[in-house]
């Protein structure tokens, strides 16, 4: 088992990090997020084709990079940290649910970053689906592509990221395997766990900065105890949320038999783990951080809709105890 | 991959060894079949693993000390009685020990010959241990020593004390603390049991009268000794936190792995209480495995060890807590079949891992202070001199 990044690791972070530092920092992803489509189509194509990140663990032999999981993951966790808005998210969710159907057709343009797809995962609403090309739709094993048809843009809490309605029938079918989209389930539940495992460790990081500079009473708030030991706790919710994450990485790509358990672990622990800490950091900014032009509740809003975006805590809990026979 | 044969190696030798109840307690059988245990443990190559070949140990990393840990917690190890030299007192000679010290004392340690205690905390300086007031002044080329400790684990057993006395009461108090070597069964010592909540006594107070310590028995400087506790201090949460020299999980009541066969798992509350309890154990254990890898890697934990420390604390009394209630009023019995008394053992323990160690606030502090880099309270204490300092209990 391996909880600790490679070197290879630490400069595909570095890269991605620099990369979003300057193509999407926090004041563009304001203006993004304002924009009519919602996200910087530029953005997501140099993120998709000159980085190639949407392929990441495609197959070289179908466009893609062959990495694994674990370097998702990596990748996941700088863009949830960036709040990255747009289909980045929506697109690796079909990226993996192709590539574990064995597709052929959809996933050069997918892994290119020329088709916008997106999987329904219920069936009120789509992630990102307004701009997606083409819908992935799951009936039992079977799943559809769905390209057009009626797609009705939804105002969600999250303003970073859009969800929509849209008609999820018709459609060519791309594949059918019951193992196959249950597998690209838990694949699901260990990348978004990764994402909010960079909105928790942004979160930290903006509290911590922010109560060493914030005076009240002649002295930083982080001086208080009744800041800083809320601080410890983040801190130690970070340090397990991190090791779950890297675990079930690991899982996805070295150990299929622990993944189911692994996911539905990291999703419990790590959902909630990350809306608390955001919680907690807003409120430890006092007024200023229920206040629309701070981020706070950016990362806030993306931490409760990303803790109930593949079904709430008690779905993964309840998942959990029947994996471990309970 | 050599990760996976050392481990199986270790359960190996473990299922082959170990068995012995751990005691809190143990009378003259039971130390001297820990004293058995300990030797065959050195003999294996499993007592000291991180520790220098050179003085005794077997000069591999925090992975291997984990990874026979990880294994050791399904058995029940008779090691209590050593686990203050093991994740202490040992650890401080290696790092800060003259090579002469080394050389005397740590072979002995790891084999179970000879039992260390810590002498920190006194009645005026348990989390604020810098504020004690044992002290020691230089005589005929050596120390003599007057005071009082507390809460000191292990001491009626012990044959050797790690003492933090003070030295100079006119700095302020981290400047004027010296920490000496101290044979427990010196002239002037004085151990008094003290029995504790659970009704035996792990603990001690210990009375010096004019006891008399050789010049070779300084441990790092005079008025150096606060690093040197610090040091030690580093050692104890990590080691908690890795449950070094612990006596393992096995005899555990409280576990996941206990509780699931001994409750109705058709109850839905029941299976999610216990859903919780795994959540939560795994998270631990995850963490303290990427923090032996990361020491693998080269990466020190240091005060990250303090996180460890404090999620054990608080899942230990989690577990504790969750188990009684579970299982009900039937846990309210001590159970004297079984090592450490059932459900009652276990819930009347709970705060020790809480307390014993630094408690749970201080935990906080030093993750916040160290780990995060926050502003550090305001303090009078680092600027006063010792002697014009408010400590201890004051009316
Ligand atoms: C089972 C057990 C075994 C032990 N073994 C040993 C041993 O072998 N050797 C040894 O030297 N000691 C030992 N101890 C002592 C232990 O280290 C101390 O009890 C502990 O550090 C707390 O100190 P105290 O008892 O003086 O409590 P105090 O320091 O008086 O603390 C009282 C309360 O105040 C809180 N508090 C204190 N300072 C602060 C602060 N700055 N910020 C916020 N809250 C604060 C504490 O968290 C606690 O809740 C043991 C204790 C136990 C329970």
């Amino acid at each position: 088992m391996n909880l600790v990044l490679t070197a290879e690791q630490q400069e595909l972070r570095a890269a991605v990090r620099s990369f979003l530092g300057t193509a999407s920092p926090l004041a563009k992803v304001r203006r993004d997020m304002d924009s009519e489509q919602g996200y910087d189509p530029e953005v997501y194509r140099r993120l998709t084709g000159e980085l190639g990140l949407a392929g990441l663990v495609v197959p070289e032999d179908r466009g893609g990079a062959g990495a694994g999981h674990a370097e998702l993951a990596v990748v996941l966790e700088e863009t949830g940290a960036a709040l990255l808005p747009g289909p980045f998210l929506a697109t690796t969710f079909a990226a993996i649910l192709l590539t574990e159907l064995g597709d052929k057709e959809l996933l050069p343009g997918v892994t290119a970053g020329t088709t916008i797809a997106t999987v329904a995962l219920d069936a009120d609403r789509v992630l990102n689906g307004a701009e997606a090309d083409v819908i992935l739709v799951i009936d039992g094993g079977e799943v559809r592509a769905v390209r057009g048809g009626d797609r009705t843009p939804l105002t969600t809490l999250d303003p970073t990221r859009r969800q929509a309605r849209a008609a999820l029938d018709g459609g060519e079918v791309v594949g059918a395997s019951e193992a196959a989209v249950a597998r690209a389930r838990d694949l699901f539940a260990v990348a978004l766990a990764a994402e909010q495992l960079g909105v928790l460790r942004a979160t930290l990081d903006a509290i911590v900065a922010y109560s060493k500079i914030r005076v009240t009473f002649g002295r930083p708030i982080g001086s208080y105890q009744g800041v800083k030991h809320k601080l410890a706790d983040m801190h130690c919710r970070l340090e397990q949320a991190e090791s779950i994450v890297r675990f079930a990485a690991w899982a996805a790509d070295e150990s299929a038999g622990e993944l189911p358990a692994a996911a539905a672990l990291a999703q419990a622990y790590v959902g909630r783990a990350c809306f608390e800490t955001a919680r907690d950091s807003l409120l430890l900014h006092g007024g200023i951080g229920f206040t629309w032009e701070h981020d706070a509740h950016l990362y806030y809003k993306r931490a409760k809709c990303d803790e109930v975006l593949l079904g709430p805590t008690r779905v993964h809990r309840t998942r959990l105890a029947d994996l471990l026979e309970l | 991959m050599e990760q996976v044969e050392y481990r199986r190696r270790a359960r190996t030798w473990l299922e082959e060894n170990a068995g012995a109840r751990a005691e809190a307690d143990p009378g003259t059988d039971g130390l001297a079949a820990a004293r058995a245990f300990m030797a065959a443990l050195h003999d294996a190559g499993y007592s000291g693993i991180t520790w220098p070949k050179q003085w005794g140990g077997q000069g591999l990393t925090q992975a291997e000390e984990r990874a026979f840990a990880a294994e050791a917690r399904d058995f029940t190890l008779p090691t209590y009685v050593f686990s203050i030299g093991l994740g202490m007192c040992g650890p401080t000679l290696v790092d800060l020990g003259t090579d002469a010290q080394r050389a005397r004392y740590i072979r002995p340690l790891l084999r179970g010959e000879e039992i260390w205690c810590q002498l920190f905390s006194e009645p005026g300086a348990g989390s604020d241990v810098a504020a004690l007031q044992t002290r020691a002044v230089p005589a005929d080329g050596g120390w003599i020593v007057n005071g009082q400790k507390v809460w000191t684990s292990v001491a009626q057993h012990a044959d050797f004390g790690l003492l933090l006395t003070r030295t100079d009461v006119d700095v302020p108090k981290h400047q004027g603390l010296t920490m000496f070597i101290v044979d427990m069964r010196a002239p002037g010592v004085t151990i008094r049991p003290l029995t504790d909540m659970t009704g035996h006594a792990r603990f001690n107070e210990i009375f010096f009268d004019d006891v008399q310590i050789p010049a070779e028995s300084l441990v790092g400087e005079v008025n150096g000794g606060w690093k040197c506790a610090v040091t030690t201090l580093l050692h104890e949460r990590l080691s908690i936190s890795a449950e070094v020299g612990m006596s393992g999980q096995k005899d555990n009541p409280a576990t996941f792995a206990a509780l699931r066969k001994a409750v109705d798992t058709s109850d839905p509350l029941v299976r999610d209480q216990l859903v919780e309890l795994h959540i939560r154990s795994r998270a631990l254990a995850l963490f303290n495995q990427r923090l032996a890898q990361e020491t693998k890697a080269g990466i020190f934990p240091g005060a990250r060890g303090s996180a460890a420390k404090l999620l054990l604390a608080e899942l230990t009394n989690f577990s504790a807590d969750l188990a009684v209630s579970l299982v009900g009023p039937e846990a309210v019995a001590y159970d004297d079949d079984s090592g450490g008394g059932g459900l009652a053992g276990a819930i009347a323990l709970a705060p020790a891992m809480s307390l014993g160690g630094g408690t749970n606030e201080i935990m906080r502090n030093i993750i916040g202070d160290r780990v995060l880099g926050l502003p550090p309270e305001p303090r009078l204490d680092k600027t006063v001199p010792f002697k014009d300092l408010k400590v201890g209990t004051q009316s």
